[in-house]
């Protein structure tokens, strides 16, 4: 180890990986339905996509969590995104290519995107 | 990138009730369904609750599960890590309410801990340097060697009023600063890993579960006292403590955290484990020193200090794992946030290993000055089967035992010396109506008798022949004036000994007399063991009105003590009676008593 700098480079990289281990409450929450019908429809590659981007973007005050059936399979893959202090948005009939614009428009910058959405709380 | 974390308890508790096997079942359950990209199974160190274990946390939820076993696992895999329902037949019942779960540090266990020497307990792998680095390990040890000279570091322990957390509770920053002055062509810096009180690991789990931190702080001191060399002194039968810890030295050394010109600088240390065949007295730390050195583990009469003449006729400074587990954590956080925690003179927080008769056997950190019922009655869960507390014991054999009557006394290292016990190195042994303090006395003894080195005369005699008024007491044959001689020959004893290990022998004697001098009056003026536990003195006796002549008690005694004729009262023949209590098994009828 030779320098301060050195050591804060290896913390910075690991506290990405290390931040769901802490309970806070201002975290964003990604949740998808990953009951038989969310599975048979196609959640999971839904569900590794997520995980894959916020491990690509380093980010740590994102959590991705599974939820069991909500009732109405015949959207599924469903995904509810939660920003702390904002609208739950539901995202309906997911799949790996639009998990991916979520990410990037709502997650990353706070826009939601209404044409995916269940419901129709768009007042932005 | 995982969502997931699954934190599974491979501290040495867990490890017993089947941690290890669990961890490999996750694994393999968690590859057969294709989870192994997104899901981590991570060892950790103790999370305290050991009377539940094996123990497992996933996150992000934060779910708390206990007792744990194999045939749980694919319920876990399959339905929370897969589908995303928390198991909750699973869950630690304290964290479930009306209104769902709640977090765990809201649970009685956890609510008034405060975890600084175990703070990376159960919360990273110990076995990867990056993980500890991730929270802020090093960072203190970086901070001093760029920002500090080393007299800056010694008075910032100093300010800090750090005690020892290993039994005396010497002032750490002293103790440094004694070691600095000493001009030596080279000092060393030695941890005190040989903890060997009965009951206590609060050590070993620190080195299960953050070797790490014990490393950081032992290159601070040996920045501090001007020593590049360090070694920790281990006990062989702590074979997890001591694998975790040279896996700590071994990627230390590779990130160049330890060994030569750390961070720039032209400072270079080492640490080397030495390992201890497990003689209590090795814990005393001239005896520790010789015993490095290779000899055969006897103390030497001190002065010379260790800080003046110590391993290898050098300078030496040696420290306790908890009191190096909260050195990183000063320099980071600062004095006053040290300072803010505990009482005005024992400043911070202790780590207590609960054992005994109570609900929540496992490992505590609370802050000095907490009350011993917060932490028998809250944290600990109280006492297991409606059983009244009799007595807590701390310190292990040093120590002595802390009556019902000061339960609500702050728990630091002067008001338990002030009430006839010590601190010790934070063992905490509970103790209810069922246990015989004078037998607790004689288990205490028994165990210095067995440890004494034998090179001092007090010690090595003293102890024996106190050992035997104690046998004589619990076998029936006490006379008063036993009492008295106990206390006279524990005052010598503790006057005349060489070392620790033989001053403080005595103090369980002397302790359980002061509290429970009626006990031990009732064994040698009534003959009779309050409790019911020293056997030579129970009596069995049939109640002639309870008796209906059945006959069962009769067949089943092995000795043959018990005469009586079918539907009439039996009688116990109390020269025959082996009093294993075989008959009270048998009895229906509640007819048969000890005394």
């Amino acid at each position: 180890m030779k320098s301060l700098a050195e050591l804060q480079a290896i913390r910075d990289k690991m506290q990405a990986n290390l931040g769901l281990r802490h309970d806070e409450e201002e975290k964003t929450r990604i949740v998808v339905g990953m009951a038989t019908c969310g599975i048979a429809a196609g959640a999971r590659p839904v569900l590794s996509a997520f995980v894959d981007l916020i491990g690509q973007n380093n980010l740590t005050d994102v959590t991705v969590t599974q939820t069991g059936c909500i009732g109405i399979c015949q959207y599924e893959p469903i995904v509810e995104v939660a920003i702390p202090g904002e609208e739950k948005v539901t995202y309906i009939n997911m799949d790996a290519d639009k998990a991916k614009e979520v990410f990037e428009q709502h997650v990353q910058r706070g826009v939601p995107i209404a044409k995916y959405a269940l419901n129709t709380v768009m007042d932005k | 990138m995982y969502r997931s974390h699954v934190l599974v308890c491979g501290g040495t508790g867990c490890t017993s009730s089947g941690s290890e096997k669990l961890i490999t079942a996750l694994n393999e359950e968690i590859e057969k369904n294709g989870l192994s990209n997104e899901v981590q199974v991570v060892k950790t160190g103790c999370f305290g609750l050991c009377a539940l274990g094996p123990i497992m946390i996933i996150y992000p939820e934060g779910s708390f599960y206990s007792m744990v076993k194999i045939d749980d696992i694919p319920e876990i895999v399959s339905e929370h890590l897969l589908k995303g329902r928390v198991v909750e037949r699973l869950i630690y019942n304290e964290t479930i309410t009306d209104d769902g779960i709640k977090s765990l540090n809201e649970t009685d266990f956890y609510k008034k801990q405060k975890r600084v020497a175990l703070r990376n307990c159960g919360v990273i792998n110990p076995e990867c340097i990056d993980e500890y680095i991730a929270y802020d390990g090093y960072a203190a040890l970086g901070k001093v060697l760029t920002k500090m000279t080393p007299e800056e570091v010694i008075d910032v322990i100093k300010e800090s009023e750090l005690r020892g957390r290993g039994g005396g509770g010497f002032p750490t920053g002293v103790k440094w600063s004694l070691a600095r002055g000493n001009e030596a062509d080279q000092k060393y810096v030695c941890c005190n890993a040989d903890e060997g009180d009965p009951g206590a690991f609060m050590d070993r789990s620190v080195l299960e579960g953050d070797p790490h931190a014990l490393l950081e702080a032992m290159a601070i001191a040996g920045y501090a006292i001007g020593a590049d060399q360090g070694y920790v002194y281990v006990r062989a039968e702590y074979p997890i403590a001591v694998h975790r810890l040279q896996v700590a030295i071994n990627q230390a050394n590779e990130y160049g955290l330890l060994g030569k010109n750390l961070f720039g600088t032209d400072f270079n240390f080492n640490v080397e484990i030495r390992l201890g065949a497990g003689a209590f007295v090795c814990g005393e730390e001239t005896a520790l020193i010789t015993s490095i050195e290779g000899n055969r583990g006897e103390p030497k009469p001190r002065p010379p200090f260790p800080a003046q003449k110590g391993l290898f006729g050098k300078p030496t400074i040696l420290n306790n794992v908890e009191t190096y587990a909260n050195i990183p954590q000063i320099i980071l956080n600062g004095v006053d946030w040290f300072k803010s925690m505990g009482t005005e003179k024992s400043r911070g927080t202790k780590v207590f290993a609960l054992g005994g008769k109570i609900h929540n056997t496992g490992l505590v950190e609370v802050p000095m000055g907490t009350t011993l019922r917060e932490i028998v009655e809250e944290i600990g869960g109280g006492i297991p089967d409606g059983k009244t507390f009799k007595a807590a014991q701390t310190g292990g054999p040093s120590g002595g035992c802390i009556p019902a009557s000061h339960l609500d006394i702050p728990i630091d290292y002067d008001n338990l010396i002030e009430i006839g016990s010590m601190m010790g190195s934070g063992g905490l042994i509970v103790m209810d109506e069922d246990d015989c303090m004078v037998d607790i006395a004689k288990f205490f003894l028994e165990f210095t008798v067995e440890e004494s080195c034998g090179k001092c005369v007090p010690c090595r005699i003293g102890t024996k022949r106190l050992y035997e008024l104690l046998e004589k007491i619990t076998s029936g044959n006490g006379v008063p004036e036993d009492l008295d001689r106990l206390v006279t020959l524990s005052e010598y004893i503790k006057q005349n000994s060489l070392c620790g290990l033989g001053q403080t022998a005595p103090n369980p004697v002397l302790s359980t007399l002061r509290y429970f001098r009626d006990e031990y009056e009732a064994h040698v003026n009534q003959k009779q063991c309050p409790a019911g536990v020293c056997t030579d003195l129970l009596q069995y006796e049939i109640i002639e009105d309870k008796c209906i002549g059945c006959t069962a008690c009769a067949r089943v005694c092995p000795a043959d003590a018990i005469s009586g004729k079918v539907k009439e009262p039996h009688v116990i023949d109390k020269d025959k009676c082996i009093k294993c209590g075989a008959c009270i098994e048998k009895c229906r009828f509640s007819a048969i008593i000890v005394r």
